[in-house]
């Protein structure tokens, strides 16, 4: 039937389920009026959309001259945003693409509400790009299509055209991911629908699935492969992104680590955003016995060593910075610990890396309010991470009559606010009308990682220790046919 | 007619043994439907491997191909231009957008492929046994026809009884309509 998994092992479904009760207790989101919470939350978030979109209209009605971005200073809030929506989307695939190849059953209970949540980050990641140009209207033109300019074709050898492609292609294919694995899901709620008008949607949303073994094994198919497909997709479109920067001659841009340091950076990040929005979710909707304190636990472990790999990236660019004897590169991270923004690299340096080293301790990894504060935490130093490596090296470059300082306009506060607004109100769309907990996969794993299957295991280890195989147990690890009698 | 024997089990180990019973027993089935994919069922089943990950390859090659095939032409050949000295045909400078074409080709066909072989469409109305297939029970269909006898009726139920099955039900789709 399955490996052993021994009862010491955290289960990962607590209480007494059975296939029955997990479809009840995870579809139930989905039935009724939705709660005061919900329509509290969704004012709040859709009001800042909106002003988002207000903001956005502002922008492009006036120029970009109602940003206070500067000829120093050409980048600030708009790529900021773009690299932290972009790095907190990369927690999703991680979750449900390298967990699956690394056989993690812990990914089930997080997976869905992890890739919805990379979806709305990379919508509002995509915005950027878009309003950030003088002309959005003119933004057809970063597409190769063909045109009577030549045909004038885009720079392919430039990192910003590598970007279209790179969250183009990571917007699509997580979409894809994320999709695949929903059809089961929604195949079970049209069948346990009692309306027909509600039947008749989810029954399209499922595009007709019931569950045959055929179908199940190209489905699982499907999701290897995409896995696999998935996992250097999200390397690679980070480390695009931070070819954005790396390729370019600027003092604290141009360096070799900028790579796996966004990377590492992105899932930090990332999973932070998981934590926060899984600890209310789980609240909310009374999940608790799915997202358990393991989960939790074990991605206060992912955040804990992805925070370290930050830390030391950290002190690698200050170390490289020095050795390299480039007096430029040097005044970069002068400016940065003792220049003018120094608070702007105090605020990153004590959520970055002081924050996720509590996690060394296992009480605190498992302390819920803890890990709701770090996670918050860490999202904010990691936007102030993005803030400080582009505004710092911008403002005080080669030469000092160029420097200048930069604080954001209103707009560009407003569209930031707005674009967490425009994420809140998709995740509670979401939350309200698709399942946020993969129901097929948690059952899959009920057998081997359930609370009763510890139980069950524990007491057919004691069975043989005290008396062999006679009491029906087994060697760990073997295989064995179910008996009929 | 579209009639069938659905035997209901509530466990997939079950389900499993009872599989081998059944077609022990003589029986062809039909179709067996689970609410999440059952390790042991495909091979129990005698289905063989899905080809989808072909399909994946033969996507992802025909993005690789198209990235840098356009690239390099419109680069060399439908208007060069001089970026920072560089050089025309700079072929590092083109893996970044070859990978992410592959990846996004090699995805889309594979899900595609997979909507269509196994039937998925926006306006499907599929035949469901048992509508908490998809929730708890795992159903295992027989056809049968109208050369179906008694006994054969009999004999399937009482194949389904000894390997543990919850519930028996006859469906009948032409009926139905």
């Amino acid at each position: 039937m399955g490996s052993y998994e021994s009862p010491i092992r955290e289960p990962l479904i607590l209480g007494d389920k059975d296939y029955k009760q997990i479809t009840t207790d995870i579809v139930r989101s989905t039935q009724g009026f939705p709660p005061m919470a919900w329509v509290i939350a969704i004012s709040i978030a859709g009001s800042l959309a909106a002003f988002y979109f207000f903001c956005v209209a502002w922008t492009v009605y006036y120029g970009i001259g109602v940003w206070n971005l500067n000829k120093t200073v050409g980048w600030a809030y708009d790529i900021t945003n773009f690299v932290w929506w972009v790095g907190i989307g990369h927690a999703g695939t991680l979750i449900s693409a390298v967990l699956l190849l690394f056989r993690q059953k812990w990914r089930t209970g997080i997976n869905r509400a992890a890739e919805a949540m990379t979806i709305f980050a990379v919508i509002c990641a995509a915005q950027f790009p878009g309003i950030h140009m003088g002309r959005p209207w003119m933004a057809f033109f970063i597409f190769p299509y063909p045109n009577s300019r030549g045909p004038l074709w885009p720079n392919f050898q430039s990192p910003l055209m590598w970007d279209v492609f790179a969250i183009s292609t990571y917007f699509t294919v997580s979409l894809l991911f994320w999709y695949s694995g929903l059809l089961p899901d929604f195949g079970t709620i049209r069948d346990r629908s009692k309306g027909k008008f509600r039947k008749a949607i989810y029954n399209a949303l499922s595009f007709g699935w019931r569950g045959e073994a055929k179908h199940w094994q190209r489905f699982e198919s499907l999701s290897l492969v995409l896995a696999g497909l998935s996992t250097p997709l999200v390397l690679s479109v980070h480390t695009i992104v931070s070819f954005d920067f790396a390729t370019s001659v600027i003092p604290g841009w141009h360096t070799t680590i900028f790579p796996p340091y966004f990377v590492a950076g992105a899932i930090f990040s990332g999973f932070a955003m998981v934590l926060t929005l899984m600890l209310i979710t789980r609240k909310v909707l009374k999940l608790e016995d799915y997202i358990t304190i393991a989960h939790i636990e074990a991605m206060n472990k992912i955040i804990l060593l992805t925070g370290s790999i930050v830390g030391i990236a950290y002190i690698t660019e200050l170390w490289t910075a020095w050795y390299s004897g480039f007096i430029y590169e040097w005044f970069a991270f002068y400016n940065r610990a003792l220049g003018p923004m120094a608070w702007a690299y105090y605020i990153m340096m004590t959520c970055n890396v002081i924050s996720p080293q509590f996690f060394w301790i296992k009480k605190l990894r498992r302390n819920l309010y803890l890990t709701f504060f770090l996670s918050i935490t860490v999202n904010i130093g990691m936007w102030f991470e993005r803030f400080v490596i582009i505004v710092t090296s911008l403002y005080r470059d080669y030469i000092p009559s160029s420097w200048a300082d930069y604080y954001p306009s209103w707009v560009e506060v407003g569209i930031y606010v707005g674009t967490i607004g425009l994420f809140f109100t998709l995740f509670l769309l979401f939350a309200r009308a698709f399942p946020v907990i993969a129901i097929a996969e948690v059952k899959s794993i009920l057998k081997s990682s359930g609370a009763a299957a510890r139980v069950k295991q524990k007491a057919k280890d004691d069975a043989m220790a005290k008396g062999g195989y006679a009491e029906g147990g087994d060697l760990a690890g073997a295989h064995h046919d179910v008996k009929i009698d | 007619m579209d009639k069938y024997v659905v035997g209901l089990y509530d466990d997939e180990e079950v389900l499993l043994s009872a599989i081998k019973k059944v077609k022990q027993a003589g029986f062809h089935i039909h179709e067996v439907v689970t609410p999440f994919p059952v390790h042991g069922l495909d091979d129990a089943l005698g289905h063989k491997q899905s080809r989808l990950h072909t399909v994946g390859f033969v996507g992802g090659a025909t993005g690789f191909t198209i990235a840098i095939s356009f690239m390099i032409w419109a680069a060399t050949s439908s208007y060069p231009t001089n970026y920072g000295g560089k050089p025309y045909l700079s072929l590092p400078s083109y893996i970044p957008i070859t990978f992410e074409l592959t990846v996004l080709f090699a995805a889309i066909s594979m899900v595609v492929a997979f909507f269509i072989r196994c039937g998925l469409s926006i306006s499907a109305s599929p035949k469901i046994y048992d509508e908490r297939t998809t929730d708890y029970l795992f159903g295992m269909a027989i056809k049968v026809t109208e050369d179906t006898t008694p006994e054969d009726y009999s004999r399937i139920n009482d194949t389904f009884t000894k390997t543990g099955v919850a519930e028996i039900k006859v469906r009948d789709f032409d009926e139905e309509k």
